[in-house]
C-alpha cells in the first residue's frame, strides 16, 4: 500500500511535467504539422535559465533561504526568456520553410536543437558541467498519507503545472486568440480569410509552447536538483518521453497531451516500481506502440478524416 | 471610382499561367458575377483578391488602394469578405463559433452583435443551431454559415465562390433570394458561379472568364441574351 502510494505520487509529479512539455510539441504539431524537436531544448533551457538566475540572485546553493517570492521570480525569468527563445526559433529557422516540405523543416528543427545544446556548453552560457540547482523551494514532508509523506515540493510541482495547464485551456478554448490558433490549426488559408493573422498566431504558439517548456524546465531543477550539462541524454530522453505524451493523449490535442503526461508517468513509474526498474523507458515506447497500433490518433485524437 | 478596379492581373502557379491578365471593374452596389467553366480561373481571381495569392503581375486597387502584399487579414479589415469554395466551414468549431470568427478582424462589440442578429435573421436556420458543431449541418446549411460568417466581418465588398456548389435547387433560390438582400442592403458583391443561369439572373453585370482571360463582358442581361454566352453556359443549343 505504501508503495502504491509513494509510486503514485512520483507518478503524477513527473507526469505533470511530461504535460506540460507535451503541451508545446502538440500545439505546434496541430498548427504546423510538424514535430518540433528543439522543444526539448527549449524546456532545457528553462531549467539551465532557473539554475543561473537563482545563483545570481541567491549565491551558492546552502546561502538561498527558500523563499516563494524568488522561486517565481525565477520561473518568470526563464518562462519569459525561454518564449522569447522560442518566438525566435520560429522566426528564424522555420519562417522562412513555411511554404518547403515538411522533412526540410524537421531537418532543420534537429539542426536547432544541435545548435542549442553546443551553443549551452560554452562557458559563459551553462558550461559542460553538471551543476547543483539552488533550493528555492522548501521541501518537507507536508502531511502523510498511510505511511507516505507527501513533500510540499511535490504538491508545488504538481500545483504550478496544473494552473498552467488550466490557463493554457482557457486561452485555448476560452479567448478569442484561441479560437484564432484553433482556426489555424484547421486551416490556415480559410483561417485568414476569416482575418485571423495567421503568423502572428503561430508566433504566439510557440511562445507559449516555450513558456510552458520552460516552467517544466523550472519544475525539474528544483525537484530533481542535479542539472546535467546541456548535450546530456537526459533531456533528450525526458523531452522524447514527453513527445511520446503528445502521442499517446492524440497529437494536436491539448487536452490530449496533459492526459498523455500523466499515462506516461503513471506507466514509467509504475512499471519502474512492481516490474523492473531497469526497463521504464521500455514501457514508455511500448505504450507508445501500443497506442499507434489500435488507435494511431491517439486517445483524445479525432480520426483525421474530418477536414474538408 | 469603382470600388474594385483590377488591370492586367497575371497569377501563376508555379510555371501554370492561371490568370494571363484580366481586367475586371466592380462598382459600389451592383451584384457582379464571374463565369467561367471549370478551372478557367474564378477561385484564383478571389484568392488573389483576398491575398490568400500574389499576382505576378498587374494592379488590384480597392477603394482607390491597392491591395497587392497586403496580408489576407488585412484585406478582410478594409472590408473584403470571401466565402471560399468548398465553404470552408470550421468543422471542429460550433455554428456559433464559426460565426464569431468571422469578425475576428473587429472590436466593435456592439457592431458585431447587430451583424450577428442581421445574419440569424437571414438565416433563421443557423439560429436554431448555434450551439451544434458546425459538422452536423446539411450543405445547405453549411453555406448558409459560410455566407453568415462572411457577413460578420461587415464586408464592403462580399467575395462568394460558388454558393450553388452541390446544393439542391430548392436551396438554391433560398440562397440566391438572400445573396440579392444582402446587396439591397448595400453590399457590393462579387459572385463566381458555374450555375450560370442563376448568377446572371441575379447580378447586373457579368464577366465570362474562359482558361485565364475574359472573353465577355456586359450587363447580366446582355450576357444571358448573347449567343456565345447561351450556347457555351446556359445548354442552349
Ligand atoms: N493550388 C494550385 N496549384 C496549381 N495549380 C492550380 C492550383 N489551384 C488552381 N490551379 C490551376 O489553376 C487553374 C485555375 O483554377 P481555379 O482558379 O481553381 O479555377 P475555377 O475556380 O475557375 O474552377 C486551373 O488550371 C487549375 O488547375
Ligand atoms: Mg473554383
Amino acid at each position: 500500500m505504501t508503495k502504491l502510494l509513494q509510486t503514485l505520487v512520483d507518478s503524477i509529479a513527473v507526469g505533470s511535467l511530461y504535460g506540460l512539455i507535451a503541451l508545446g510539441y502538440t500545439m505546434v504539431y496541430g498548427i504546423l504539422q510538424f514535430i518540433n524537436f528543439a522543444h526539448s531544448d527549449v524546456f532545457m533551457v528553462g531549467a539551465w535559465l532557473s539554475f543561473l538566475v537563482a545563483v545570481r540572485i541567491g549565491g551558492q546553493t546552502a546561502t538561498v533561504e527558500p523563499s516563494v517570492a524568488k522561486a517565481l521570480l525565477v520561473l518568470l525569468t526563464a518562462m519569459v526568456c525561454c518564449g522569447a527563445l522560442g518566438f525566435t526559433i520560429e522566426r528564424l529557422a522555420y519562417r522562412p520553410l513555411r511554404q518547403a516540405p515538411r522533412l526540410n523543416v524537421l531537418i532543420t528543427a534537429i539542426g536547432v536543437s544541435l545548435f542549442i545544446e553546443n551553443l549551452g556548453q560554452l562557458k559563459w552560457l551553462f558550461g559542460a558541467m553538471p551543476q547543483p540547482m539552488p533550493r528555492l523551494l522548501p521541501d518537507r514532508p507536508l502531511f502523510a498519507l498511510a505511511g507516505v509523506n507527501v513533500n510540499l515540493l511535490d504538491v508545488i510541482v504538481v500545483g504550478t503545472a496544473a494552473v498552467l495547464m488550466l490557463l493554457l485551456n482557457w486561452i485555448v478554448f476560452g479567448t478569442k486568440l484561441g479560437r484564432g490558433m484553433r482556426a489555424v490549426s484547421y486551416s490556415p488559408p480559410t483561417a485568414a480569410l476569416m482575418g485571423v493573422p495567421v503568423s502572428r498566431i503561430i508566433s504566439f504558439t510557440f511562445v507559449i509552447g516555450s513558456c510552458a517548456a520552460a516552467a517544466a524546465g523550472f519544475l525539474y531543477a528544483t525537484k530533481y536538483i542535479t542539472l546535467q550539462q546541456p548535450a546530456h541524454e537526459t533531456w533528450i530522453r525526458l523531452g522524447l518521453k514527453a513527445f511520446v505524451a503528445a502521442v499517446v493523449g492524440g497529437i494536436g490535442n491539448i487536452r490530449g497531451a496533459m492526459l498523455g503526461g500523466l499515462l506516461i508517468g503513471l506507466i514509467e513509474f509504475f512499471g519502474a516500481a512492481y516490474l523492473s526498474p531497469n526497463l521504464r523507458d521500455v514501457y514508455v515506447f511500448a505504450v507508445l506502440i501500443l497506442v499507434l497500433l489500435f488507435r494511431p490518433a491517439g486517445i483524445l485524437g479525432r480520426a483525421t478524416v474530418e477536414k474538408v | 471610382m469603382a470600388l474594385l478596379e483590377i488591370r492586367d492581373l497575371h497569377v501563376h502557379y508555379g510555371a501554370i499561367h492561371a490568370l494571363q491578365g484580366i481586367d475586371l471593374i466592380i462598382e459600389a452596389g451592383q451584384i457582379v458575377t464571374l463565369i467561367g467553366a471549370n478551372g478557367a480561373g474564378k477561385s484564383t481571381t478571389l484568392r488573389t483578391i483576398s491575398g490568400l495569392l500574389r499576382p505576378s503581375a498587374g494592379t488590384l486597387a480597392y477603394d482607390g488602394q491597392s491591395l497587392i502584399g497586403q496580408p489576407p487579414h488585412e484585406i478582410v479589415r478594409r472590408g473584403v469578405a470571401h466565402a471560399p469554395e468548398g465553404r470552408g466551414i470550421f468543422a471542429n468549431f460550433t455554428v456559433a463559433e464559426n460565426l464569431a470568427i468571422g469578425a475576428y478582424a473587429r472590436r466593435d462589440k456592439g457592431g458585431i452583435a447587430r451583424d450577428l442578429e442581421w445574419a440569424l435573421t437571414l438565416f433563421p436556420r443557423l439560429r436554431e443551431r448555434l450551439t451544434q458543431s458546425a459538422a452536423t449541418l446539411s450543405g445547405g446549411e453549411q453555406q448558409m454559415l459560410a455566407i453568415g460568417r462572411a457577413l460578420l466581418a461587415r464586408p464592403r465588398l462580399l467575395l462568394l465562390d460558388e454558393p450553388s456548389l452541390g446544393l439542391a435547387p430548392q436551396v438554391v433560390q433560398t440562397i440566391f433570394q438572400i445573396i440579392r438582400a444582402i446587396n439591397a442592403a448595400g453590399t457590393t458583391i462579387l459572385l463566381v458561379e458555374q450555375n450560370a443561369h442563376m448568377a446572371l439572373q441575379t447580378a447586373h453585370y457579368g464577366y465570362v472568364l474562359e482558361v485565364g482571360r475574359i472573353a465577355l463582358h456586359a450587363t447580366a442581361a446582355e450576357l444571358a441574351a448573347s449567343d456565345r454566352v447561351r450556347r457555351a453556359y446556359l445548354g442552349v443549343a
